[in-house]
């Protein structure tokens, strides 16, 4: 690049990114964030003061190499600065777009309170990305075969990351997945507009070409069991994710036209029932669609039905926005969409017509009580303020669980009671020895980086096994 | 012959294809792991194609062996005419299983079988685990006409068999709940009953034998999208309590589950599937489902 900024200047203006016009993009499933260019990664990266300290990379759950690889993107050389980043995380494409960066680097980022931070996720996004257009990625190399054997369960982020350490380390890979897409909630959960399903095929590309075997189509606990697993490989991890979705329990919840998020994202995105006829998987949300919850997921339910073409979207949280645990972003890209927001509001009733088709919402307004076990103030109805809103169709977002099956299937595993695996924080260990667990089973429904740390964690404990250095 | 139940060579191939009617074709597949897993009243989930809808299908039978898995399929709708368009040597881009809960095989006694149309093939895995358990079992197989009637020998070589069709060209003319109330009134003592067909029939069954109290089970056929207990789209309710279809079932007690709810939920989509089946049709000159 000409006439480049000298290394540091804090005081260039920190890129935020461009987006596509909301107009646009509320009736495609392209990318919202467009991605930085050369030169404007080049700028952001001059931004960089380059401490010693790394705040930064203490700050990252996955410890990615962050003043390091900032500094190569600023001399220019994406390959290397991709390959800094796989030092420590082999997925920049997918978290440089997912992970929440606002709340871990560029919190902790030394700009942040006079200049802005520095735009950390959006250059290791344009990393990857430069470098996978580029053909500048290579795979990192892998020690030797230990002749050890591994199972991941499930092939969403927890997995990748445990499989893509324990490749690393030489020991022999194999990840089972369900569905027949690789990735779990990358791929059935998070919308293309998001994240761009080449991407997520690219990142799981990198591992099978480091010898990691993939296996789709196959659930554990119902065509194979872990104790057969256990037969055939020295170690299991158990990374099934969250995917059993949490029902509100009002009455009208089996009327046509009310969906769990993740059947409606799964038909979304999965099955990309958006394109349908062209795909052959069809949707059905009709002029007026309704959406219940306040999360990530609420608002990837939201967006992805405003872009299948209804009249209105209104999403029902029954707090205020300031309560709401969706990322800040993904609320206002939501709200620039059109989508409407009814806070303070519940639904009580779905009511239907003679074909047993959603029809009405009943719903009632809240006001927020004292602080619950959460330290949230507490949502209260409000007698007497009840009111209809017409709906064809519902999306539920209102939380994930773990999918049982795994549990009920393995004697000796445990669970809490809300379903979730008991696995030791730090090293994923379970009640069974050899089983190894992390992510969402073990958190319940959590993040993608957090997932990925726990993935992480848990391959360094059991790498210790597998070489006997382990109590 | 010992297959790897890991490797991925030649997986979902179609080793042998054959037309029963013209709408119903078997497929033998090459799935070994499956194959070595399945039980009596598993199900599969196949997918023709990259894009392709994701379709439910009950084994009909199974290999360790041969490494196969045997089902049956009816062409209603594009995915399934799609599927049937396969030949001999080409290849199902997925089949996902084996999945749900297997029916519990014990013995009853005497056990009924009512299969309708497509769904007699789905029954005989579990009339011959029956049979093998050791108890008799008769079986009243109902189809629309003598053409849509299958596997009539098969299941006659596991008992008594009554055809039912709806002109009568095969058997008796009539519903399956004719036969069934015909055994009754002559005093045959039924232990227990496994229907799988259409929703109504199975409804209409259930109400059968409610009266004499048999225990009654039927295959649920709602809309399944993951078929691993993560969508949610075919809970049906079973004693008033909902209930996933592809974990938990397909067999439910079929004097407790709520077929009226059942039938509504699997219209969801009838619009569509008419229209994506139409388009297919004109792309492909076929008159399958569209008189």
């Amino acid at each position: 690049m000409e006439n480049k900024p000298k290394k540091p200047t804090p005081s260039i203006k920190q890129n935020l990114g461009r987006h596509q016009d909301p107009a646009l993009r509320r009736s495609n499933f392209d990318e919202v964030a467009l991605g930085f260019g050369l030169e404007e990664a080049v700028t952001e990266a001059a931004r960089c003061l380059g401490c010693k300290t790394k705040p930064c990379e203490l700050a990252c759950p996955v410890n990615i190499k962050i003043p390091e690889f900032v500094d190569l993107v600023y001399k220019e050389d994406i390959g290397a600065a991709a390959s800094k980043i796989f030092e420590t995380s082999l997925f920049p494409a997918i978290c440089g777009r997912v992970c929440p960066q606002e709340t871990y680097c560029e919190a902790a980022c030394v700009l942040k309170d006079k200049f802005g931070p520095v735009s950390i996720g959006r250059l290791e996004r344009f990393t990857a990305d430069h470098a996978r257009k580029g053909g500048l990625v290579t795979p990192p190399p892998c020690a030797p075969d230990t002749g050890k054997k591994v199972a991941c369960v499930g092939s969403g982020p927890t997995s990748l990351a445990v499989a893509a350490e324990l490749r690393k380390l030489g020991h022999a890979v194999t990840v089972f997945e369900a569905l027949h897409e690789f990735g779990g909630v990358l791929s059935y959960g998070i919308p293309t507009f998001r994240l761009p399903r080449e991407v997520v095929r690219f990142e799981v590309d990198m591992l099978r070409r480091m010898g990691v075997r993939f296996l789709k189509n196959v659930m554990i606990g119902k065509s194979i069991t872990i104790e057969e697993l256990k037969k055939d490989f020295d170690i299991i991890y158990i990374g099934s994710g969250a995917g059993l979705p949490s029902p509100m329990n009002a009455p009208g919840e089996d009327l046509v036209g009310v969906y769990s998020s993740n059947e409606f994202l799964t038909r979304v995105n999965l099955m990309e029932a958006y394109k349908f006829p062209v795909s052959d998987t069809p949707y059905y949300v009709g002029k007026k669609t309704v959406v219940v919850g306040g999360g990530n997921t609420a608002m990837d339910s939201a967006r992805c039905a405003m872009r299948l073409g209804p009249e209105s979207v209104t999403l029902l949280y029954r707090r205020t926005r300031a309560e709401m645990p969706a990322r800040a972003e993904e609320v206002e890209n939501a709200m620039e969409e059109g989508i409407k927001f009814e806070f303070l509001t519940a639904p009580v009733e779905l009511e239907g017509d003679e074909q047993g088709r959603l029809r009405r919402v009943k719903c009632i307004r809240m006001a927020l009580g004292e602080p619950d076990a959460s330290g949230r103030r507490k949502p209260v109805p409000q007698k007497g303020s009840e009111f209809y809103i017409e709906a064809d169709s519902l999306v539920v977002a209102i939380g994930q669980s773990p999918n049982p099956v795994i549990q009920q299937t393995t004697p000796g595993l445990t669970a809490n009671k809300w379903g979730c695996i008991t696995a030791e924080e730090r090293t994923g260990k379970t009640a069974l020895d050899g089983v190894y667990a992390g992510g969402d089973v073990v958190r319940g429904g959590a993040t993608v980086l957090l997932a990925m740390k726990d993935g992480k964690a848990a391959a360094m404990a059991i790498h210790e096994k597998l070489s006997g250095k382990a109590e | 012959m010992k297959h790897d139940i890991y490797s991925t060579e030649g997986l979902y191939r179609i080793v042998e294809k054959a037309d029963l009617s013209p709408t119903i074709s078997r497929h033998v597949i090459y799935a070994p792991l499956i194959a070595a897993k399945a039980k009596a009243g598993h199900f599969v989930i196949l997918r023709c194609r990259p894009g392709g809808e994701r379709v439910p299908v009950t084994l009909v039978d199974w290999s360790p062996d041969n490494g196969t898995v045997t089902v049956i399929i009816q062409a209603i709708g594009k995915s399934t005419s799609e599927m049937n368009s396969l030949k001999t040597g080409e290849s199902f881009s997925d089949v996902a299983g084996p999945l749900g809960t297997p029916v519990e095989i014990k013995k009853y006694g005497t056990v009924l079988g009512v299969g309708g149309g497509v769904g007699i093939a789905e029954l005989y895995p579990i009339a011959r685990a029956f049979k093998e358990a050791g108890n008799q079992v008769v079986s009243i197989l109902g189809a629309r006409s003598k053409d849509l009637l299958i596997l009539e020998k098969e299941m006659a070589s596991l008992g008594r068999v009554i055809v039912t069709t709806d002109d009568g060209s095969a058997g008796k003319k009539g519903l399956v709940t004719d036969a069934m109330k015909e055994l009754y009134s002559a005093g045959e003592k039924l232990d227990s009953i496994f229907t799988i067909g259409p929703i109504i029939m199975m409804k209409f069954v259930a109400e059968a034998s409610r009266p004499h109290g048999t225990p009654t089970f039927a295959s649920l056929n709602p809309i399944m999208l993951d078929g691993t207990g993560m969508c949610g789209g075919c809970r049906v309710e079973i004693a008033g309590k909902p209930k996933f279809a592809c974990v938990d079932g397909p067999m439910f007690d079929a004097h407790q589950t709520n077929f009226d709810q059942l039938m509504k939920r699997a219209a969801a989509y009838r619009q569509q599937e008419k229209d994506s089946l139409e388009q297919y049709g004109r792309a492909h000159d076929c008159r399958i489902g569209l008189h």
